[in-house]
């Protein structure tokens, strides 16, 4: 599935505390943490994020709690694709087992900015910059972790 | 083939004879972890697996501390459910108000973890217990729900680096002094899927509170896992607390490591994560004002750490702009803590002791910081907007830097007040 949208841009250790801050900690609901997603680094994100839109950052993404919460409020807001340099191990872990789409690249890490519109194709890991022309390539999970995202997290996987 | 400390363990609880760095494993575990934020998230995908039974209710462990005693209505309906669970499911391990501690200082006390352990928990700070020789790591409450209804969990499994360390700590420099040295050392992401695997003569100075708190900050530089080697001060301290045989590892003597950081512990001074990373590390600064001093948390929130802030205020006074904050991690601790004098020495120094609770550390309660206040912590994370506003500060530190700041109005060493 080919997913396209306008890039928000970050920098490098976008921990989970400014992804979904602990003091929104005391609900699950994806709908409520989605209200208040990154907002301690942007607070203007909320209002700004569009179904489909695509979270490019730097090295370590993710870095910090091992709150599931913050890919849950990244997914909630309706944001398709999370392309980062690297990924802190417990982020990605947990993005994978909710089905949120992300893929390490650290070329288009650098090379593509804020507002940017980005066309991508998780499976294949083929990433386009749509503003520039430029493209880039990720290395795309293998089968068993492509399934399990998009059957649209772990237990849903589980359960076919 | 030569394998890590790490490796071993992994290997042991896969099944197999040996494991190399970057190979999938399913491991069996010893116990799996979550606490009253993470457990809701887990019970409702539980739940949404179809799952109606834990796999083994002696294995499944849930601590109420985070926003423990209830913070507030949305708090107490998420402690609420997990609390329900843990009754439906018979669970053995289920801590609430009265007998709970902080996660990963109960754990160990309670003899609930110990070494040769393979252990996972929804919590980022579970690789604590690598102090006691076990392998352990936070995972999310998806992974955790998992491991709930199957006992196991996948690994990749991880190359390492080998932390050597010689010589033995100064006075008034401890385990926490260390961890920050490191971080500032090798970055937030310098350990990032590895494991920190600490050998060398110089282990054998440290305490194994000094062991909990290194362990407890590897998530800090990106690791899968901190581990110390199994010695005469671990087995002391599991003597009488661990309920299962521990299973010693030692790693080969060839074991591949990709890199060696010899680290000399003689000389190591206080030192102090700055603002937003804990790599932001100093040992020298200017004059900082500070107005919150915590003492506490997962991080520092036991024994020795309250031993050694009792030391700096006793027959001195908290400085009249600061709020000092002491939580003891258990209950356990905290009644050491009464019968010791050391509840004593704080309140006469005008410091306030709480329950145990993780409370201020990831800004839930109990000491939550207003725009542009600065906060001397114990604790592990000085991100932006960890402990309250976001343009409050957090300067990570040793229990005796953070009681001589409390003392002194502004971060100071324990040399600068004691002189």
């Amino acid at each position: 599935m080919i997913v396209k949208g306008v890039v928000h841009k970050y920098g490098n250790d976008v921990d989970t505390d400014v992804i979904i801050p602990a003091r929104y900690l005391n609900t699950s609901s994806e709908k409520e943490l989605a209200l208040h997603c990154m907002e301690d680094i942007d607070p203007a994100f909320v209002t700004r994020v569009k179904k489909g839109d695509i979270i490019v950052a730097e090295d370590n993404f993710g870095c910090g709690s091992s709150r599931e919460h913050a890919p849950l409020a990244i997914k909630a807001s309706g944001v398709s694709l999370v392309i980062a340099a690297s990924f802190a191990r417990i982020f990605y872990r947990n993005a994978i087992n909710i089905g949120l789409p992300i893929l390490e690249c650290p070329a288009a890490a650098k090379a593509i900015g804020n507002g940017d519109s980005v066309s991508c194709d998780p499976a294949t890991g083929t990433i386009k910059n749509e503003s520039t022309g430029e493209t880039f390539s990720a290395q795309p999970f293998p089968p068993f972790i492509q399934n399990i995202i998009d059957a649209g997290g772990l237990l849903n996987s589980l359960k076919k | 083939m030569a394998m890590t400390m790490t490796q071993k363990i992994l290997a042991a609880h896969a099944g197999l004879n040996a494991v190399v760095a970057g190979q999938l494993v399913e491991a069996n575990l010893d116990l799996a972890l979550a606490n009253d934020i993470t457990a809701p998230v887990a019970i409702g995908e539980f739940e949404k697996a179809g799952a109606e039974r834990v796999c083994d209710c002696d294995k499944i462990c849930l601590v109420m501390d985070h926003f423990a005693p209830n913070k507030d209505i949305k708090a107490a309906c998420q402690i609420k459910r997990s609390r329900e669970f843990a009754i439906r499911n018979r669970l053995t391990h289920f801590y609430d108000v009265g007998r709970m501690g902080i996660e990963h200082a109960l754990l160990p006390e309670q003899g609930l973890v110990g070494a040769g352990d393979c252990i996972i928990g929804a919590d980022s700070h579970t690789c604590t217990y690598g102090a006691l020789g076990a392998f352990s790591t936070g995972v999310g409450s998806t992974d955790l729900a998992a491991a709930m209804i199957t006992g196991k969990a996948w690994f990749k499994i991880p190359a390492a680096i080998n932390f050597e360390l010689t010589g033995s700590l100064p006075a008034y420099v401890t385990g926490k002094d260390l961890i920050l040295h490191i971080i500032g050392l090798i970055g937030v992401d310098g350990a990032l899927y590895k494991s920190m695997e600490f050998t060398g003569d110089g282990i054998k100075s440290l305490s194994m509170d000094d062991r909990f708190t290194v362990c407890n900050m590897a998530i800090e530089a990106g690791a899968k896992n901190g581990i110390f080697p199994v010695d005469e001060s671990t087995l002391d301290y599991m003597k009488n607390r661990f309920k299962r045989e521990p299973k010693i590892f030692t790693a080969d003597k060839d074991a591949e490591y990709e890199k060696t950081i010899t680290i000399d512990l003689s000389a190591l001074r206080p030192t102090v994560a700055f603002p937003h990373l804990p790599e932001n590390t100093k040992t020298e600064w200017d004059d900082i004002p500070v107005h919150q001093v915590v003492i506490g948390s997962c991080t520092n929130g036991r024994i020795s750490d309250l031993r050694q802030a009792a030391e700096i205020f006793k027959g001195r006074t908290v400085h009249k702009n600061v709020r000092a904050i002491v939580i003891p991690a258990t209950q356990e601790i905290y009644l050491q803590a009464v019968q010791e004098g050391l509840v004593e020495t704080f309140i006469r120094a005008g410091a306030i002791v709480s329950t145990p609770t993780c409370g201020p550390c990831l800004g839930g309660h109990m000491g939550i910081l207003a725009d542009g206040e600065r906060c001397v912590s114990t604790t592990n994370r000085n991100f932006v907007g960890r402990m309250g506003h976001i343009s409050s500060e957090i300067y990570l530190a040793s229990p005796y830097v953070a009681a001589a700041s409390a003392v002194a109005g502004r971060l100071a060493t324990p040399a600068e007040v004691i002189e």
